[in-house]
This record gives structure tokens, C-alpha cells and sequence, in this order.
């Protein structure tokens, strides 16, 4: 609902943090060499091109996101990210009249080649939305579990499932006493997390977030982001933000994207500490430094 | 400062009247729509009121019997005046007809007009789905004489084949059952053609729900992996069932009040009926426009009372689906 205003508002904030938003961002990645990760590259991007109808979007963007890391993708509005982490899981096609080219690979497959099950796909990269979206009709614990009754998976022990993955987004404690609850009865900050939950139920490899706390308090986002961290060490976390103190927070990596009017673009990557401490891009240099956006 | 802190507690004022002078604009627009707005509950009540005026007066004499009884027979003297005491009008068969009808056309029209609604909504291509919307939207507005044709001629000779494999397979369950082998002009044909009628609104209906399945719950099922149809049963149809619910109450009014179609294919018998597929029974507006040409001044009056009855009825099946759709409206939202 705040959300426009709100990435403003982050903006006019950032100008005087500049410096005190790279020694977060340093801190952060402290101690990370890029490329060493014993996990390798979750999720590669190859050659990414979107567009919406006639409209081009995306243009060429070839991002590796390595496992167990958070890469953040920020930028101002319109510029694409969204339809970019989109076309990780495939839920770029389905906004008619989308269509995409390049490839992108999960554990080195294309999930575009033909014969691929979508569905497949969805169940290993995870989603979450901008608006928390909990089915209302189901309960707490329903909610967590839907993702198996959606796929059809059946497994063993359900309740175990339930408490790790409540206690995995951070709100088992919240919610124990009332599983049987229905999902819209929770606040919203507790309903991102159960939505966090969801996702994790089907054991994804790859969690996308699409701006995940723009329509929650700030409470609520500093717990969001302790669970990126506590989960980052499992899993790819790929986050797209406006908010670029919760990028210099949560995340390894940050991707600058930007759209002068036609295509967006990656203008830059690097480890979040440099991204915001020393960017090799002057408009890089200008967003984070809060000149414009 | 500290002072007002602990004076001792008044009670709040009274709320004030909030009132605003409006401009005259507002009030012409404001008459105009209001007594738009009344005018049918206005016609409404005129109606109500003519029936209950004409046919009152046979309401009385006949008492409980107009809608227990299942006879209908005027008797006059040489005069050609009715004598009351001899006189029956009772319309037990003709109600029964009505609701068994109607409700044959129900069963069958939902699940159609649900998977069609579907169907259109979220597999159709957009090319297709406006062609048939188009279609649908012209079914609604067919005359239902052509309906009640189509029924007589076509739909009869194999409805014969349907009904006696119902029997030979259903016949344990008394509503399928038949002694006498008259499959034609039975209940279950009339059904049938009724729900040929009512399937273009509650398809109208059920689309138009369906295509406001919020969005991100929908996103939220295809991120966790969900085929179409899982999405479907756990998005879609939990937040359009009171929909769904509300248009099948629609086509039920409508099938109960249903005259001349039903009139072409069905048998109208003073016989109660429970058995779907024997020719026999009968729908209460078929009946008063079987009556009506040839009727006098006071079978007139009892026809009015029949129709007084059947406003009755849609007016509380109505009220049951409004009741209906309000429970179960709340979860799936």
C-alpha cells in the first residue's frame, strides 16, 4: 500500500548513510571471498531477455547466484528486476502476451529446454511475494503444508515438517499454540513469515524474493531479514528490494539494475560491501549514494 | 496540567449530529435513482398484492387442501355457477412437479456450467473464450419455446434411451424408479430441458466469480508447484463456491417459474409424483397456462391462487440461497 512512498522516503534517508551503509555492507561480507563457496553456483542466468507484448523489458542480463548466499537486486522502479527473478521460476509467462529468451540453469540445466514440468521447477525455486498471500480458506498448518498437497508430494511426517519449517521462517513460537487458526487471522508481518514457511515446506533450492517487506513495519521486516540469514546457509536467496539498508543487511552479493526509459539492464554485481563502498559504475554510484531513484 | 489529569470522570458528550446541506444537483440525481431503485420493489409489491386480492378468496375455501391435495375439479350447477362445497382445487402434484423439475435441472446444469465456467476462465485462449462468452450470452436470451421444441423433438425419442438405462441401473433408488414403462413427457425430460436454459446464467454467473480469483493466491499455488487443477480446487473453487451457490439459486427460480417449455415436454397430471422418469405430474406455471384459456371467472381466481403460491415458493427458495450463499461466503474469501 506505502509502497512507492516508501522507497522514497528510503532514498531522502540514505543520503547523509551513505558511508555508515557501506560498513554494514562490509561487515556483512566480511570474511567471504567471491567464487570460493564450497557450494558452487545454484542458479545461473544466461543471456536474459523479457518482454511484454512488444514491450522490451529485460535486456541480456548473466548473473550467477551462488548456493548458500543472499544476492540482493536493487534498483528504481520499472527497471525489471521483478521480471527478472520472474523468469528464475518461470512465473514470468504467465502475465499475458510475456515471452522470454536466454536460458537459465539449475544445477546446469536449462529449465526452459523442452520437455521440462514446470511444475517441477516451481517445487526447487521457491517464491515470495510482495504481498503476503496466504490461502484464507486453509489454516496455519494447512498453509505450511499446501505446497505437498498442490505437488502431490506425500511424506512420512507431517507435524515434524510443519515445526521445522515454522521454526526455519521464525514463527513457530507465534503460531504453535494456534495451527489451527486461519492464515488470514495472523499479522501481516506473520503471514509473510508463514508465506516464508510455505515456501520451504517443498525443500526449494532456490528462494526468489520479490520485495518481500515493502508492505510491512519495520519490526516486521528486522525479523524477515533474520530469517534470510538464518536460512541463506542452506539455500540460494536471491531478493529484490527497494530498500537498499536491507540489501547492505541480508545480503553477499548485490546486482544494480537500471532502465534509461527502454530495457532494463544489470548496470553492476559484486559483493554487496564493494557494491556499496567503492562501485566501479558512476550510476551505481549515484543510486546508492541516494542522487536518484 | 497535572489538574486535568485527575479530574473525576465525565461522561462523554452525546454524539453530535453530522448533517450537510446537499446541492440541488445531488438531490434531483438522488430522486431519480431512488425512485428507480423502487420501482420494482414497488411492482413487486403490486403484484403480490393482485394475487392475493384474486385468488383469496379460493385460498379460503379450499384451506390446506390447495396445496396438499392433488385434485382439481370444478363443479357447477346447470347455471354454470361453481358450488363451492363439491369444488376441489388442490395443487400437491403440480408444487411436487415443480420442485422435481427443477431440481433435475440443477443437478444436471451445475457441474456443466461449473467446468464450462472453468474452463473458460482459466484454459481457454482469450479468442476462444470471447466467442464463447458470446455464445453462452445468447443461449440466455433464447425464447424458451425453442428450448421446449428442441426438447419435444429431439431430446425426447433419446431421452427414452437415457431413462430406461436409469431405470434398468438406478431403479433401487425410488426416485429412478418406473412401473409403468411411460419414459417420455416425464419429469426427468422436463429437467432436461430446463437445464439446457439455466446453464448460460449460472455459467454467466460462475464466470464472472471465477475471473475474480485473486491473483496472488493463484501466483501462490503455481510458485508452490501446482498443476492447473490443483490451483483450481485449492484457490478457485473455495473463493468462487458462494458464487457458484448463488447462480445455481438464480437458475433454480428461474426453472421453477419456467412455463412454456416445460409445457411442451411434460405431462400435466393431477397425480403426485415422486418418480423422475414416469410421465406424470406437472409444474405449476404449465398448469395455469393450461388452464388459463378456457378457464372461468372462478377457476380464474384459483389459477391466481396458484400463482400466488408458486411467488411464494421461489420467494423463500430465495431467501434459502441468499441464506446460502451468505454462510459460506465467509471462508474462501
Amino acid at each position: 500500500m506505502t509502497e512507492p512512498t516508501e522507497s522514497e522516503n528510503e532514498n531522502m534517508e540514505t543520503k547523509p548513510l551513505t558511508s555508515s551503509l557501506a560498513s554494514v555492507a562490509s561487515s556483512a561480507t566480511a570474511g567471504r571471498v567471491p567464487g570460493s563457496h564450497p557450494m558452487g553456483v545454484g542458479l545461473e542466468a544466461r543471456g536474459i531477455h523479457a518482454w511484454f507484448g512488444d514491450k522490451h523489458v529485460l535486456d541480456d542480463i548473466s548473473l550467477d547466484f551462488w548456493s548458500g548466499t543472499v544476492t540482493a537486486l536493487i534498483g528504481p522502479s520499472g527497471c525489471g528486476k521483478s521480471t527478472f527473478i520472474r523468469t528464475l521460476n518461470r512465473m514470468h509467462e504467465f502475465i499475458p502476451g510475456a515471452a522470454m529468451a536466454g536460458q537459465v540453469l539449475l544445477d546446469g540445466k536449462d529449465i526452459y529446454a523442452s520437455g521440462t514440468d514446470v511444475t517441477k521447477i516451481r517445487l526447487k525455486v521457491g517464491m515470495v511475494f510482495q504481498k503476503p498471500n496466504p490461502f484464507p480458506s486453509m489454516t496455519i498448518a494447512e498453509n505450511v503444508l499446501a505446497g505437498l498437497k498442490l505437488a502431490q508430494i506425500k511424506i512420512e511426517n507431517k507435524d515434524d515438517l510443519l515445526q521445522e519449517c515454522l521454526e526455519r521462517a521464525g514463527l513457530w513460537n507465534e503460531v504453535k499454540d494456534r495451527l489451527k487458526a486461519h492464515g488470514g487471522s495472523l499479522s501481516g508481518g506473520q503471514q509473510q513469515r508463514l508465506c516464508i514457511a510455505r515456501a520451504l515446506a517443498v525443500r526449494p533450492e532456490v528462494l526468489l524474493m520479490d520485495e518481500p517487506c515493502s508492505a510491512l513495519d519495520p519490526g516486521s521486516t528486522l525479523k524477515i531479514e533474520e530469517t534470510i540469514s538464518h536460512l541463506s546457509s542452506s539455500m540460494t536467496i536471491i531478493i529484490v528490494t527497494h530498500n537498499m539498508q536491507q540489501a547492505a543487511r541480508v545480503s553477499d552479493y548485490t546486482g544494480f539494475f537500471l532502465s534509461d526509459g527502454g530495457p532494463g539492464s544489470l548496470v553492476e554485481v559484486g559483493p554487496t560491501g564493494e557494491i556499496f563502498s567503492r562501485p566501479k559504475d558512476k550510476r551505481t554510484e549515484n543510486y546508492v549514494t541516494g542522487r536518484f531513484g | 496540567m497535572s489538574q486535568t489529569l485527575v479530574e473525576p470522570m465525565k461522561s462523554p458528550p452525546p454524539p453530535r449530529e453530522l448533517t450537510s446541506v446537499p446541492r440541488f444537483s445531488d438531490r434531483v440525481f438522488r430522486g431519480v435513482v431512488t425512485s428507480g431503485g423502487l420501482s420494482s420493489l414497488v411492482i413487486l409489491g403490486l403484484i403480490f398484492a393482485f394475487l392475493t386480492y384474486q385468488g383469496f378468496s379460493v385460498l379460503r375455501s379450499q384451506g390446506f387442501y390447495f396445496i396438499t391435495g392433488s385434485e382439481w375439479a370444478l363443479i357447477t350447477d346447470d347455471a354454470g355457477n361453481m358450488i363451492a362445497d363439491q369444488t376441489k382445487f388442490g395443487i400437491a402434484a403440480m408444487l411436487i412437479g415443480t420442485i422435481l423439475c427443477s431440481l433435475v435441472a440443477v443437478v444436471i446444469a451445475v457441474p456443466i456450467s461449473v467446468f464450462s465456467a472453468l474452463f473458460l476462465n482459466f484454459y481457454a485462449s482469450p479468442r476462444l473464450k470471447k466467442f464463447m462468452v458470446a455464445v453462452i450470452d445468447l443461449m440466455a436470451a433464447f425464447p424458451s419455446i425453442l428450448f421446449g421444441l428442441w426438447g419435444f423433438f429431439v431430446l425426447m425419442p433419446s431421452v427414452e434411451y437415457w431413462g430406461k438405462l436409469l431405470h434398468k441401473y438406478l431403479g433401487f433408488i425410488p426416485f429412478f424408479k418406473m412401473e409403468v414403462p411411460v419414459f417420455t413427457r416425464s419429469p426427468f425430460v422436463a429437467g432436461v430441458v430446463l437445464a439446457v436454459m439455466i446453464i448460460p446464467i449460472i455459467t454467466s454467473v460462475a464466470r464472472e466469480i471465477f475471473s475474480q480469483t485473486p491473483l496472488d493466491r493463484v501466483q501462490a499455488a503455481y510458485a508452490l508447484g501446482a498443476t492447473r487443477w490443483a490451483m483450481i480446487k485449492a484457490v478457485a473453487l473455495p473463493y468462487g463456491r458462494s458464487g457458484v451457490v448463488g447462480g445455481a439459486m438464480l437458475g433454480l427460480g428461474r426453472a421453477m417459474g419456467e412455463t412454456v417449455a416445460v409445457y411442451t415436454v411434460l405431462n400435466i397430471v393431477y397425480q403426485v409424483n415422486w418418480h423422475i422418469l414416469v410421465g406424470a405430474g406437472g409444474n405449476v406455471a404449465s398448469m395455469i397456462l393450461l388452464k388459463f384459456g378456457d378457464a372461468g371467472p372462478a377457476e380464474i381466481k384459483a389459477l391466481m391462487a396458484a400463482g400466488l403460491v408458486l411467488f411464494l415458493l421461489t420467494l423463500i427458495v430465495n431467501s434459502i440461497a441468499n441464506f446460502i450463499v451468505k454462510r459460506t461466503g465467509k471462508s474462501g474469501r
